[in-house]
């Protein structure tokens, strides 16, 4: 009885204070004015000692605390996944969120290449300088030093991590663990497990979460989708999510909310990603005041399989280690090319004095290895040109032939076999007698929620983890970086930092969610389904979003320009009118409805779709995964303006209706200097 | 040029978990036989859209065959006809034109029907925190190297590990037995050096808890093995059934 | 009690009764090629075996394994069918790979065990059972030529043999896979010892009926 009071006592004084400091909070807003200053929190110090200085001096969280203390995780991916097992191991109470009917979905499973790291197992003069180096020369000087140091410096611990975890790495007769060479470096530092690295690495975080769910220390939810977070003076409390089997909308408190829900690729409604990878989580954080940075950095990938009817749901992605022994070539003269769209010639039909292999032409050095940026661009005007191979003139030709004859069948089968079979599967053509055809796809996006050096977003005890942040890869990522990101954000960056964060919330008791904020909140949420089942259009959910892929893939695509963002940002209003006017959503909210979830989504995905466009129509430089063609050097190469766009472009939300607002937060190169990428000698 | 097929499709519909389910038939025509098959169950569920009528509810996401994700139980196989391969990666020109097609979810007592073909396979998941891991935290392991390991070993650790944990096995199997899918991950784990040490703990807290889901038992019959996508082997049992033994021998 | 309660327990169990039935038929089968060889032979062992002790312990031994296979069968049988769930698949394929004895391992051994009804019926209960009972045993060769040159008797006995094999071209390896006795290399060998071992001892038995039948017939 005695401790019902209590609670009841602890509950009022929280209510109360929660009051005075809502006031004190909206005056502190009024005096501080539109001036807000972007704090990434670095420390100080040498590069080196950066993170070693950090964690020497944060505040900790005692372990008879840290029961006391609850934390939410959305998303169950290599950062989620990692993250949530953590954290639950050092003894935090964790709620863990994914929207598939097990962690074990998440579309990290996909990755297929390997995880770099710098353990310099190879004896190639690695070491964890020239991993920062390489990441931050292919961000193209677009990402924070302190945090790629810090990225670099723990890059081996996760393989030590995931080796003890039962991960069965790939390994030489000596027993020791295999490498391989990736694009953009100069040594061999990528671990990997057959085709199937993203798949073995998420399985071992998994198994790390299980192990946690067991022992009663991470609530899984599963099947539940974030839908709204709720802020209560600045902090992140409470989360509204909706159970996608019964429909019901659900609060639950924390502590601090983390995300990990990944990219925003889908945007363009084709992609390389999974169908149910949303960008809707990072719109929710820009709605309670997260910062967007970067949207326009969206990486594409040279080698993915082309479109090939407007059925298509999505693209896949054939390993880039394929152009390590695939020629890429286009007919040189048009009417070959012309033939070849008719389906009257064959790529094997064409003798090789007609063919013009464009990288090697324009990029001797590096050749069918330039980085993926680069191979992309490079298809697409080809393409533009009229070159293309295929029925829809939008692929080029991967040709094996050459290698065939140099090592033989069964060396080439023995290398890419199961890639061969997977493009026979797709395609049915046999890419060992006609050569592949591939066309550029999105596969990846470096922009996403700001955060600074803890991994906290610009709302307190509100956290981002792995592709939904903007961290670690500037304006492109190399291969094999995703993993590499995703595993230390989850297992060695943010179970530190947060606590930074968490030492002052012990006194927080659990608050109740039936506090009237949240339930406005929750209302809200309602409001907004109610308002999309209402609309009753014609439209179905997907032939807007497809729409929407298009207008995206044509003007906020490979090549930008600024007529063409204009353009775009006019159209996606007319979409985003299209979609609250027109569409149709059938069926019952309070149960499971497909369809309401991919609107809940598509809203979200218009949205984004106007912030990477507006995003991109400032960056008036080309960058990485972001190409304004207004800014090009003279042989089309991309032209950086580092003395006016050195900077992470952070979009603030305004209001519904309103322009967001673009902040700035410098990029100071302090232990690196800018050059120009070369890739032609 | 791009073929075309007509098909007729008969879809298991069931509106809830305790809903009572049956056969709905429907005709589709001019379908792309370059589609896959869950493109072709967009373009139903399109026109059911269209039809203002609500579309059949199916479990997806990568579509490249990695998740797990996708489910159907296509003309009598779990992934359909083709072998080693997973729904997503199965296309329609594995069908002839006029054929009819019928789309079952897995059946088996422990993946109950939440809605039409979408199954409830939280299940697996229950196996693996009963046991499906190394008891290891974050931080404080040894180098990666410090271990060696045989590469014969590692290998087939790697192929019992490529299990996506769809639930074909137990589909496939008319024991309803989830074997295959615990004999992969013991496997894996009792093949390492570093899941060895808790082998014995491992294979006795999987197999109870898969005992205990209502998962059947293994009569060898081989259908798993022969429908599971990644082709995981059916020695991995074996194993199962020595590290079983010899741990409650141990006891 | 984990042979009970266990799902790899009850597969053990099977195993183990299984396998020792099969050593048991292996040893009947060459007893039984005996009657070819040498009649007189045959009827030492029958009377040597009799209803002495360890014939005795034999046969409840075997009774006891034949008992405890049968059970574990239908206990088994029983969980699997409500473990597949209350609605059936409407359709069903044959996979590849996957041999037709494995599925219909019970309809087997129902066959079998009312093939073995008739074989008591036929010889046991007029040589040890009548025995134990303190009454004179009837001549095992006697017995054998009497039944065999029956036409119908011959077919129903083949019929049940060739059940039998059904039954042990699964049951040898699956034994063995369940005990954890195989891997990648010895599948496809176990496999073959258990065609071997299934043809083996349906052979040896087979020819019994066979030399018998046409012994009868050419008398």
């Amino acid at each position: 009885m005695a401790k019902k009071e209590q609670e009841i006592a602890e509950t009022v004084k929280a209510v109360a204070e929660a009051a005075v400091k809502k006031v004190a909070g909206k005056v502190a807003d009024v005096l501080k004015g539109d001036d807000e200053k972007i704090d990434a929190k670095i420390p100080a110090g040498p590069l080196a000692e950066k993170w070693t200085n950090y964690k020497a001096h944060q505040k900790l969280v005692n372990p008879a605390n840290k029961r006391r203390l609850d934390v939410i995780v959305v998303g169950t991916g290599l950062a989620g996944a990692s993250a949530a097992a953590s954290l639950a191991e050092m003894g935090f109470n964790v709620l863990s969120f994914c929207i598939q009917d097990s962690p074990r979905r998440a579309h990290s499973i996909a990755a297929q290449g390997g995880i770099n790291a710098a353990k310099n197992y190879q004896n190639d003069g690695d070491s964890v300088y020239r991993l920062f180096y390489d990441t931050i020369k292919g961000g193209d000087y677009r990402a924070r030093e302190a945090n790629v140091y810090r990225l670099a410096e723990v890059s081996n611990n996760i393989i030590d991590q995931c080796v003890a975890q039962g991960v069965p790495f790939a390994r030489e007769y000596g027993g020791l663990l295999d490498n391989r060479s990736f694009g953009g470096a100069q040594v061999s530092r990528t671990f990997y497990a057959k085709g199937q690295t993203g798949q073995q690495l998420l399985l071992g975080a998994y198994s790390a979460l299980s192990r946690q769910i067991g022992k009663g220390k991470v609530k899984m939810y599963s099947r539940y989708e974030m839908l709204d977070i709720v802020v209560i003076e600045g902090r992140a409390r409470v989360i509204i999510a909706r159970n996608l089997v019964t429909g019901r909308i659900e609060r639950f408190f924390a502590h601090a909310v983390v995300v990990g829900s990944g990219g925003y690729g889908n945007t363009f409604f084709l992609s390389t990603n999974a169908m149910a990878s949303n960008g809707s989580a990072a719109m929710q954080m820009y709605r309670k005041g997260a910062y967007f940075a970067n949207p326009c950095y969206a990486q594409i990938h040279p080698t993915c399989i082309p479109k090939h009817g407007d059925f298509q749901s999505k693209l896949t992605l054939m390993s880039e280690s394929l152009r390590n022994d695939g020629r890429i070539w286009v007919p040189k003269k048009l009417e070959d090319a012309k033939a070849l769209q008719e389906g009257r010639l064959k790529g094997r039909d064409i003798p090789e004095e007609d063919r013009d292999y464009y990288l090697e032409r324009r990029y001797p050095a590096f050749g069918n290895l330039v980085p993926r940026d680069v191979a992309s661009r490079a298809a697409k005007e080809r393409c533009d040109a009229g070159f293309g191979v295929n029925s829809t003139g939008l692929a080029v030709f991967l040709d094996f032939s050459e290698a065939i004859q140099r090592l033989g069948k069964d060396v080439v089968a023995a290398k890419y076999g199961n890639l061969f079979q997977m493009y026979e599967k797709i395609v049915d053509e046999n890419p060992y007698e006609d050569p592949m055809m591939i066309f550029p796809a999105i596969h990846y996006t470096m922009g996403g929620i700001w955060v600074d050096y803890e991994l906290q977003t610009s709302v307190k005890g509100l956290f981002c983890i792995g592709e939904a942040n903007f961290s670690d890869h500037g304006a492109n990522r190399l291969g094999a970086s995703a993993l590499m990101q995703g595993l230390a954000d989850g297992y060695f960056v943010l179970p530190y930092t947060i606590q930074n964060y968490l030492a002052d919330q012990i006194s927080v008791p659990r608050m109740s969610t039936d506090l009237p904020e949240f339930a406005e909140a929750e209302n809200a949420v309602k409001a907004k389904i109610d308002k999309i089942m209402a609309i009753q259009g014609n439209r179905s959910v997907d032939s807007i979003h497809r729409e929407l892929g298009l207008v995206m893939w044509e003007y906020v695509g490979m090549g930008r320009t600024k007529a063409g963002l204009e353009t775009a940002i006019e159209k996606l209003a007319e979409i985003r009118k299209e979609f609250w006017s027109n569409v149709f959503v059938p069926g019952d909210k309070d149960d499971l409805n497909v369809e309401l979830e991919k609107a809940l989504r598509l809203a979200d995905f218009i949205e984004i779709g106007d912030l990477m466009a507006r995003d991109a129509l400032q960056r008036e430089e080309s960058c990485g995964g972001h190409f304004r063609e207004e800014y090009q050097t003279p042989e089309g190469e991309a032209l950086r303006q580092d003395d006016k766009f050195s900077f992470v472009s952070c979009w603030k939300y305004m209001g519904e209706g309103v322009a967001p607002k673009m902040l700035k937060e410098p990029l100071d190169y302090e232990f690196t200097e800018r050059k120009t990428r070369n890739y032609k000698n | 040029m791009e073929k075309t097929i007509n098909i007729t499709l008969k879809v298991w519909r069931q509106a809830g978990p305790k809903a009572k389910g049956g056969f709905e038939t429907y005709q589709l025509d001019n379908i792309s036989t370059d589609s896959s098959f869950l493109e072709m169950l967009d373009v139903l569920n399109e026109k059911l859209v269209s039809e203002r009528k609500e579309p059949v509810v199916f479990d997806h996401d990568c579509r490249e065959g990695i998740c797990g994700m996708c489910s159907l139980y296509i003309n009598g196989h779990p992934h359909g006809p083709d072998s080693a391969i997973t729904t997503c990666q199965l296309h329609m020109r594995k069908f002839k034109n006029g054929d009819t097609i019928t789309v079952e979810p897995w059946r088996s007592n422990a993946f109950p029907v939440i809605k039409d073909l979408m199954v409830d396979r939280r299940a697996y998941d229950k196996i693996m925190q009963a046991g499906g891991f190394v008891s290891v935290n974050t931080g404080g392991v040894p180098d990666a190297n410090a271990i060696p390991i045989p590469k014969k070993d590692a290998d087939e650790a790697m192929d019992a590990a490529s299990c996506i944990g769809c639930g074909a096995c137990a589909a496939a199997c008319k024991n309803g037995s989830a074997m295959l899918f615990v004999a992969a991950k013991v496997s894996q784990l009792a093949l390492l050096p570093q899941g060895k040490v808790e082998a014995a703990r491992r294979v006795k807290a999987m197999l109870g808890k898969m005992d205990e889901l209502g998962f059947g038992n293994c009569t060898n019959t081989g259908a798993c093995a022969a429908e599971c996508p990644k082709s995981v082997s059916l020695s991995n049992i074996a194993r199962l059934n020595r590290e079983y033994i010899c741990a409650k021998f141990k006891d | 009690m984990w042979l009970f309660n266990s799902s790899v327990g009850r597969k053990f169990v099977m195993s183990i009764t299984g396998a020792s039935l099969v050593l048991f038929l292996l040893f009947h089968a060459s007893m039984n090629l005996v009657a070819i060889i040498s009649p007189e032979g045959y009827e030492w062992i029958c009377e040597m075996l009799g209803a002495n002790w360890y014939a005795l312990v034999g046969t409840a031994g075997l009774g006891f394994l034949v008992f405890v296979h049968i059970v574990y069968a239908f206990i088994l049988s029983i969980q699997n069918y409500r473990a597949r769930g209350t609605e059936r698949y409407a359709v069903v394929e044959r996979q590849d790979g996957v041999e037709w004895a494995s599925k219909n391992m019970l309809a087997l051994g129902l066959i079998i065990v009312l093939g073995l009804c008739m074989h008591l019926a036929h010889f046991w209960a007029k040589m040890q059972l009548v025995e134990i009972l303190g009454e004179e045993p009837a001549s095992g060769m006697e017995l054998i030529r009497m039944t065999f040159s029956k036409w119908y008797w011959a077919a129903l006995y083949m019929v049940w043999l060739g059940a039998l094999w059904f039954h042990l071209t699964h049951g040898v390896w699956s034994a063995l896979h369940s005990l954890g006795l195989n891997n990648n290399i010895w599948m496809p060998r176990i496999k073959c010892l258990s065609n071997i071992v299934a043809t083996l001892v349906v052979l040896m038995f087979a020819s019994v009926v066979v030399y018998y039948f046409c012994m009868g017939c050419c008398a």
